[in-house]
């Protein structure tokens, strides 16, 4: 009764609220969480397939998309981190020292 | 109305509820009287007697305490992010009490047997972090936050090593769920401590940490920092996160049990030879109903020699219980595994709280940064080495056909080596006092 | 009918959540709103009968990326930044971008409900045991797709040299 079409139609929810919030939003840090908004939206629609397909491997994608999520989110928070012991400032429009 | 009964009856997940009932409504309850054995226990080893004063020998004591934490008046900090500061304790305590959900205390008195029942308890201990976190930050005090933060990477520090400590358990017993990892142990007839000791050392020294326990308490010691997260928060709500921790303390010692020690095993469950040991419940029970007695006549107060007769009492029903399905014939010979079993795990599990307490009243406080080093420089190294180890272990015995004995005891003696030399590396450079490094002294 | 109920509870948290996280005004709310959005995601992933995923999302990401979040956000919160504008001039482009998206997959999906074959379905849970879904995922992860497994690890390795870097006072 639930068929893959609501697994999608949530993915792509979830996609575009996330880049809703990328695009929208100021803070770097709400930035980033958005970010993770849309990897979540992306291994949802993942394992939704792997169950309709039987197969484990897009399980194992997810898995894969997990970690480099864990990844590039502590990349990401120390680069805000060194710029905001320089700059103090978390906003992406004050971030702009490479203009000239 | 007896269709009703009769449907009710009939409702697979009739003893789980039973179960989640009994621990939800129950478990507020033994926190308290847990609470009231360490002070009993703390006075033992401080050769005094401790709360004597409420209700015959203290035991009305964490009612009282519950009463009067009721009543409390209910104080808010003005600047405080309300939703947060009522939600924090209560993200702590339910954490704490969804992993009770896995934990096998029969072979038919657990609530959900899930095929990732191990992970699944590691990953709801992690969602109790945020309990903490959030504590500290909503009470907009800087002390709060401080103590929150330290107390969280404490916890974070030591979650690393307690996991791999589980992995190496895992390693042997195949199976991430935890009824069959107790059934793996009586199939081979030996508890895990026994193949992976060193493992079981790191997992009890990680879970003492995890709990915030002497002595790794510096995150909410007295004289550190007040009360670190907990400062701002009074009555009920640091009633939530004491019951929190000591619920937190139970599900440790849960899983140390059931991984390490046997769950509802008995000793030498396997052999029988000692089926005798069937016998040592109701032994203990009984020899506690006559100590109730003999000491009976000679408490100074009627309501204690009144209550001292009435725990002999009830001491000698749970013998009766407990002898019950032994006895050939009887009704209740069905019911051997899970009562004996019951009582097993109980046991084992108060004797690892005990070891708690005991090593709670006997050991200095460890500084924070000498926390941090011990989790990170020596049990991460050691835990990782624990699970190569234990791996080989494995590889030897059932690749290269190797004895059990054999094969085992080298890699403990492996590993045991390899923390020998991780305590000597840490012992050069751990500076007593601060600034020897930097002086160059010494 | 149940896993209609199931699947509507932990979509409905999980959207619900994912729009609070990014019209919250304070960053501590909105890690708050990720959190149960994550939880929400890994109730979907149960759902799906994916298991492992399930406890690996609730330890890693909410357990772990989660607390790191948390930290930073403690780390540099300002109170001028409460006050300040939270969004920029393209909100509205942004959300009719969005809906635009979301209208656009919603007609796709109804009109392949028409087509010969329908949407599959996805099966409920049957009954009797279920396959052993780590079992299979390790099999996998250990035999074909071993490389990619020690290239994450070694990501990973390169990304904690670098987050360590990143955060030192003097380098």
């Amino acid at each position: 009764m639930v068929s893959i079409g609501h697994y999608l139609f949530l993915s792509v929810a979830m996609l575009a609220v996330g880049v809703v919030g990328i695009v929208t939003r100021r803070n770097v840090i709400i930035i980033l969480m958005s970010v993770e908004l849309i990897l979540n939206a992306v291994n949802i629609n993942l394992v939704a397939f792997s169950r309709l397909a039987g197969s484990v491997e897009g399980q194992i994608f997810a898995i894969f998309i997990i970690t480099d999520a864990a990844a590039e989110a502590a990349v990401g928070l120390g680069i805000i981190i060194a710029f905001f012991r320089n700059r103090e400032t978390v906003l992406a429009d004050e971030m702009d020292i490479l203009k000239w | 109305m007896h269709a009703i009964l009769n449907a009710i009856l009939a409702w697979p997940y009739l003893m789980r509820m039973v179960f989640v009932l009994v621990i939800v409504l129950v478990l507020p309850l033994i926190g308290g009287y847990i609470v009231l054995v360490e002070r009993k226990v703390m006075a033992d080893m401080q050769v005094r007697l401790g709360p004597m004063r409420v209700g015959p020998h203290g035991l009305l004591q964490p009612i009282a305490d519950a009463v009067k934490l009721l009543l409390k008046e209910d104080i808010i900090p003005e600047s405080a992010d309300k939703m947060i500061f009522w939600g924090a304790p209560l993200i702590s305590v339910t954490a704490a009490m969804l992993a009770l959900a896995a934990l096998p205390i029969g072979p038919f008195f657990l609530i959900a047997d899930l095929n990732v029942g191990v992970l699944y308890i590691v990953g709801i201990s992690a969602l109790g972090i945020f309990g903490i976190v959030f504590g500290g930050w909503a009470s907009n005090s800087h002390y709060s936050l401080l103590g929150a933060l330290r107390s969280a990477a404490q916890l974070v520090s030591y979650e690393t090593s307690a996991g791999m400590a589980i992995v190496g358990a895992l390693l042997l017993a195949g199976t991430l769920s935890t009824r069959a990892i107790v059934e793996v142990q009586a199939e081979e007839g030996v508890w895990l401590i026994f193949a992976a000791p060193v493992g079981f050392f790191i997992y009890m020294v990680a879970s003492i940490a995890e709990t915030n326990r002497a002595p790794f308490d510096m995150p909410e010691a007295e004289s550190e920092l007040v009360a670190g997260y907990m400062t701002e928060y009074s009555g009920f709500r640091w009633a939530l996160y004491f019951l929190a921790e000591y619920t937190n303390m139970i599900v440790v010692a849960s899983i140390a049990t059931t991984l390490f020690l046997g769950g509802w095993l008995r000793p030498f469950a396997g052999t029988a030879l000692f089926n005798f040991l069937d016998f040592f419940p109701m032994v203990l029970m009984l020899g506690i109903a006559v100590y109730c007695l003999y000491r009976a006549p000679k408490q100074p107060v009627a309501v204690q020699k009144v209550f001292m007769v009435a725990v002999a009492g009830i001491c000698a029903l749970l013998a009766l219980i407990l002898v019950a399905p032994l006895i050939p014939g009887s009704p209740m010979a069905g019911a051997k595994e899970g009562l004996l079993g019951a009582f097993w795990f109980l046991f084992k599990v108060s004797a690892y709280l005990y070891i708690f307490m005991w090593l709670r009243f006997t050991f200095p406080r460890y500084r924070f940064d000498q926390l941090m080093r011990l989790g990170w420089q020596f049990l991460v190294p050691l835990s990782i080495v624990n699970v190569v180890d234990i791996a080989g272990a494995l590889v030897l015995h059932r690749t290269l056909g190797w004895g059990k004995v054999p094969s085992f005891l080298l890699s403990i003696v492996v590993t045991l080596a390899i923390a020998a030399y991780l305590v000597s590396v840490g012992e050069k450079h751990e500076p007593a006092i601060v600034g020897e490094e930097e002086t160059g002294n010494a | 009918m149940l896993d209609l109920v199931v699947f509507y509870f932990f979509a409905g948290l999980a959207l619900v959540s994912a729009i609070l996280v990014v019209t919250m005004r304070n960053a501590v709310h909105s890690a708050i709103f990720l959190v149960a959005a994550l939880l929400a995601t890994a109730g979907i992933f149960l759902s799906l009968r994916a298991e492992f995923l399930f406890v690996v999302q609730i330890i890693l990401y909410a357990g772990g990326i989660m607390v790191l979040f948390v930290f930073v956000i403690m780390l540099v919160n300002l109170d001028v930044a409460l006050h300040q504008v939270q969004f920029n001039r393209h909100w509205l482009v942004a959300l009719l971008l969005a809906l635009v998206l979301g209208a656009e997959v919603a007609v796709a999906i109804a009109m392949s409900r028409q087509g010969a074959q329908g949407i599959q379905t996805i099966a409920a849970a049957p009954a009797v045991a279920l396959e052993p879904n780590t079992e299979r995922i390790a099999l996998g992860l250990f035999h074909t797709y071993m490389l990619p497994f020690e290239l994450a690890s070694i990501l990973l390795l390169v990304a904690m040299i670098g987050a360590v870097v990143m955060s030192k006072r003097k380098v």
